[in-house]
């Protein structure tokens, strides 16, 4: 896994055609009607809505407790009762995936959101204030980008001892807020010489004004589109580092996790350790991919 | 060209030693805020106090700065930089080199990218040029939708799973038959076997480069459907050229000159991705390496390793610069 | 390579063409009703509604209209390289000599294309190819077309380049297309349509990109080496002041039709058309600085949405009710002209 957004990221950024006034309305607004329209659409919010709930209300879910575990029942095949079975240390799998989604779509939420943030703040930057300003963001953008995502991220958080939600998080987000500050400082600088631009600062607007009102809300389309696929890959990082032994530790649920744990008894005969927590590990990174994908054809104009 | 060779040059340099103060000022600050590795690497059960002195000492850690939170310890990272120019890279816990270390292994992870990277790129360009030409055809929704997927499974997934069904499964299958010759079963094993140091690396290679092969099919895809619609492959056709050198030459090139930048950014993508694989496949190479130091919580290897192969991965990143400047006059001559 | 293979070759590509049944005294091309559609989500444009005209040897016919009326589309149409889909040529014939190219097999169209009928593109920046040197490009057509060596080529390429006025055409052939000038680039562009020697040139807006001095550089190249090869040149603009000295003969169209056909001083002279007559009004002239230009209101309707009767009639100052319901023929005019509009005569006599 590298970067999860910029491997996704394919062309140029949409490049916004509508006229002056109401480009923001029509630009949004006909992304709407072109996701209404498209089933995939559909299907993956439910699939992300799906998820989210279970992160959020895990109890809604199951009675079962994650941490009432009877090793008689270790590594237990799935059933007509409990249709995922048992742990190897004899947890009911169901209550243990319900459970593990809230810290990995954590960290995801987290990091997507920060990295975001950070990408929209310093791509306007660089790309409204040429010169030193955007020298410099770009610089340090070429120095962060130029350390690889996973291997960055091994390093940092193995030396910490303890890791929770926010070292991992802090770390992903680092690592991970470069590309989002390069898409979004390309599509300004496409963004500032529209010819609205230019009229609105004919007519004398400040700055704030152009950025807030003008730019940003046209410019910022490509940038909510990798956002959300990167939020996948958050997730699937997340499970990666803690595959690794360098993300959440026991006695933690997490994905990443159980997936670890099941590994050497799926090669004994048990596949359902691991064939279960990875399908949600895979499933979840779908529906964002999805979402993301949608969400690029509904935005970008040519494809009308 | 030479122009723009020693400008690409100029900004190597600081982005070399940007990215290496980065790794360790963040290094840095994870030991004063997250605490002395040497200490963890004890854990509950600390040899006398003598001991960890010494050993602090001998790896540098013994440094007043470290205390100091938010400190960059300018003056580590000057030594480090001298001592790495030299090709020292220090010692592990067990008092190895690593260079030695890594110098044992990295030929297995030279094979293991290698294969990787080959396959990713013949497969993907193929599967990306397949689904641009017939744009909204079965074969187009067909790569879009299984590109699609694999983009969807982290490597560590898919190498998990792949070596539950395909080395295990099938391969005991395999195994089981007599007509299959020896070197063909050696393709279907779930670890590396050293008699067979090319082909037993085959399954890890597929696992580890097929993210980027999805990457690969739907960058070439967007890229060809981009270019076929442009004016000057209009103009090629005009020209009354035979539909296979209008795509051939006229398209593909220029198709293809993304997709070489992303090769370079994806060294990088593979380099982690090894971690990953090899762990997986218990592989002997760098990445198992890492791994490897990381469960003996031996930073020192872990943060050495990891500056090596990001200079591998500056350099890659140069080596493709100079050849897109190659595809693409305009660069060369801009 | 030697002299007898390039001959060879040379000639298995004239046999497909000099197989065809070329009549000598057809004229050099002739449109008759043509129509094209493009497939969209948004439904079906007709984009072209039947347009007609001929060309001969050594003639200039100039097509007017407004952006979007579907010049380009006649051109490519011409050509034969409108993507399909999007688009669907559903009528008529492009006879070349006789020969209808519609009803010609992809392959033996393709060797018409250069060799028969070349093209200049409006935006020669975008339609040279950025990653071949501009020799490479034209040498391409000598080693695919006449299997000339690749020495061959380039010699001929620089010949070209010299043909069309470019200065030190030895060093320039090896240089990439960024690293002309605007004027050089268009007349790189027309070094490749002469190329193979055609018969037709079609030069599709081949100045707007230009500065107003490369502009007339350019046109009169264009028009000089015209008259000296005696070729047909079809020339595409929406500027009716580029036109006026060049072109013999005009076609102006309007939403996908051909609507008025004439001799171009005839066109000037007395325009039999409202919308030709709005086109001309709207030319800035020197005796009328400081009036107001009469440009012509409101838009062209939607090729998706054509309106019933004639199309241009919401814009028309001489429209009745007539022409809401009853698509207008091409009715003849004196001096052997065409005019789709019911009252033709009514404009021609205002
Ligand atoms: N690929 C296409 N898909 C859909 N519609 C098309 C396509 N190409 C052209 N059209 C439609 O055909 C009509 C005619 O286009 P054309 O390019 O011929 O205009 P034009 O007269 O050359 O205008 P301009 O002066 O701007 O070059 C346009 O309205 C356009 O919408
Ligand atoms: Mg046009």
């Amino acid at each position: 896994m590298s970067d999860p957004a910029m491997s996704l990221q394919e062309g140029p950024p949409a490049e916004q055609t509508e006229p002056a006034k109401d480009a923001n309305r029509s630009l949004w607004g006909d992304a709407w009607y072109e996701l209404k329209r498209n089933p995939i659409f559909w299907v993956a919010s439910t699939m992300a809505i799906f998820v989210i709930l279970l992160a959020v209300f895990p109890f809604l879910w199951t009675n079962a407790d994650p941490s009432t575990c009877r090793l008689a029942n270790s590594r237990e095949k799935p059933s007509a009762d409990h249709w995922f079975g048992y742990t190897f240390q004899g947890c009911d799998m169901w209550a243990k995936v319900v459970y593990g989604a809230s810290k990995s779509l954590a960290v995801a939420a987290l990091a997507t959101t920060f990295t975001t943030i950070i990408g929209i703040t310093m791509g306007t930057l660089a790309g409204f204030f040429p010169g030193w300003v955007d020298t410099i963001i770009s610089r340090v953008t070429d120095i962060f980008f130029g350390l690889p995502f996973l291997l960055g991220a091994v390093v940092f958080l193995q030396l910490f001892q303890i890791r929770n939600v926010w070292t991992i998080t802090t770390v992903l987000t680092l690592l991970g807020w470069t590309t989002l500050t390069r898409i979004m400082r390309g599509s300004v600088l496409s963004t500032k010489n529209k010819d609205y631009v230019d009229a609105a600062r004919a007519l004398g607007a400040t700055n704030g004004h152009i950025v807030f009102k003008h730019i940003l809300p046209n410019a910022i389309a490509p940038v909510f589109v990798l956002s959300t696929i990167a939020l996948g890959g958050y997730i699937g990082a997340e499970a990666t580092l803690t595959f690794l032994g360098v993300g959440f530790q026991q006695p933690n649920t997490t994905w990443g996790l159980l997936i670890q744990e099941g590994q050497p008894y799926a090669l004994q005969g048990d596949p359902h350790l691991l064939v279960i927590p990875c399908a949600f590990v895979v499933v979840t990174v779908l529906a964002f991919i999805l979402l993301g994908d949608a969400l690029r054809d509904a935005l970008d104009p040519r494809n009308r | 060209m030479g122009r723009y060779l020693a400008r690409r040059l100029l900004q190597f340099i600081p982005v070399v030693v940007g990215t290496m103060f980065l790794l360790h000022y963040m290094t840095m600050l994870s030991i004063q805020f997250g605490g002395d590795p040497i200490r963890a690497l004890f854990g509950d059960n600390p040899p006398p106090a003598q001991v960890i002195e010494a050993m602090r000492a001998r790896f540098g850690l013994d440094n007043g700065c470290l205390e100091q939170k938010g400190n960059p310890c300018v003056g580590i990272f000057w030594d480090r930089m001298l001592q790495y120019l030299q090709f020292d890279f220090g010692i592990n816990f067990r008092g190895r080199e690593i260079t030695d270390l890594v110098g044992e292994r990295w030929p297995v992870t030279l094979r293991l990218t290698l294969i990787a990277i080959i396959f990713e790129t013949i497969v993907g360009v193929i599967l990306g040029v397949m689904a641009g030409l017939r744009k909204d055809k079965f074969v187009d929704n067909f790569v879009r939708f299984s590109t699609t997927l694999l983009i969807a499974f982290p490597t560590f997934v898919f190498g998990v799973i792949i070596q539950v069904l395909v080395a295990l499964a099938l391969g005991d299958w395999i195994k089981a038959q007599d007509y299959f010759p020896t070197w063909f079963k050696a393709m279907f094993t779930p670890v590396f076997l050293s008699d067979y140091p090319w082909l037993s690396l085959v399954i890890p290679g597929l696992v580890l480069g097929a993210f980027s092969l999805a990457a690969i099919a739907r960058l070439t895809r967007t890229s060809l459907i981009e270019n076929l619609r442009s004016d000057y492959v209009r103009t090629a056709r005009a020209k009354g050229l035979a539909q296979r050198r209008v795509i051939g030459v006229h398209t593909l090139r220029n198709s293809l000159i993304p997709v070489v930048t992303y090769i370079g950014i994806d060294v990088g993508t593979l380099l982690g991705g090894a971690l990953v694989t090899e762990r997986i496949f218990n592989i002997p190479g760098v990445g198992g390496l890492v791994f490897q130091s990381v469960t003996q919580k031996d930073s020192t290897v872990v943060i050495a390793v990891v500056t090596m192969l990001t200079l591998v991965f500056l350099t890659a990143n140069l080596i493709v610069d100079v050849f897109y400047a190659v595809l693409d006059p305009r660069i060369r001559y801009e | 390579m030697t002299e007898t293979t390039i001959e060879s070759k040379r000639g298995t590509e004239n046999e497909v063409l000099a197989n065809l049944p070329w009549d000598a005294n057809a004229p050099l091309l002739e449109v008759d009703n043509l129509q094209v559609e493009f497939h969209t989500r948004d439904g079906v444009a007709k984009a072209i509604n039947g347009v007609s005209f001929t060309l001969d040897a050594g003639e200039t016919l100039g097509i007017l209209g407004e952006s979007g009326c579907g010049k380009s589309v006649t051109a490519q149409a011409i050509m034969g390289i409108l993507d399909i889909p999007p688009a669907k040529i559903t009528g008529g014939s492009i006879k070349l000599n006789g020969v209808d190219l519609l009803q010609l097999d992809e392959k033996t169209r393709r060797h018409v294309r250069a060799n028969k009928i070349a093209i200049i593109f409006q935006d020669a920046l975008s339609a040279l190819n950025p990653v071949f040197t501009v020799g490479w490009q034209l040498a391409e057509l000598y080693r695919k077309h006449s299997g000339a060596s690749r020495a061959q080529a380039k010699a001929k390429a620089v010949d070209l380049l010299k043909l069309v006025r470019i200065p030190a055409a030895e060093q320039r052939v090896n240089a990439f297309p960024h690293q002309f000038s605007g004027g050089m680039r268009q007349r790189v562009m027309i070094a490749m349509a002469l190329a193979l020697e055609p018969d037709i040139i079609i030069a599709d807006e081949p100045t707007t990109a230009l500065d107003v001095t490369v502009q007339a550089q350019v046109m009169q190249l264009l028009a000089d080496l015209q008259k000296s090869q005696n070729m047909g040149l079809i020339l595409i603009t929406h500027d009716m002041g580029v036109v006026a000295d060049v072109v013999d003969k005009i076609t102006v169209m309007y939403a996908g039709d051909a609507v008025e056909r004439a001799d171009v001083y005839q066109i000037y002279e007395r325009p039999a058309h409202p919308y030709t007559k709005a086109l001309l009004e709207s030319i800035p002239r020197v005796d009328m600085k400081g009036q107001e230009l009469a440009a012509i209101k409101g838009l062209p309707p939607p090729l998706t949405q054509l309106p019933p009767g004639c199309s241009f009639q919401p814009r028309c100052r001489f429209a009745k009710d007539r022409c809401t319901t009853e698509d207008p023929p091409l009715y003849d005019v004196p001096g052997n002209r065409k005019s789709a509009c019911h009252y033709w005569e009514e404009v021609f006599n205002s």
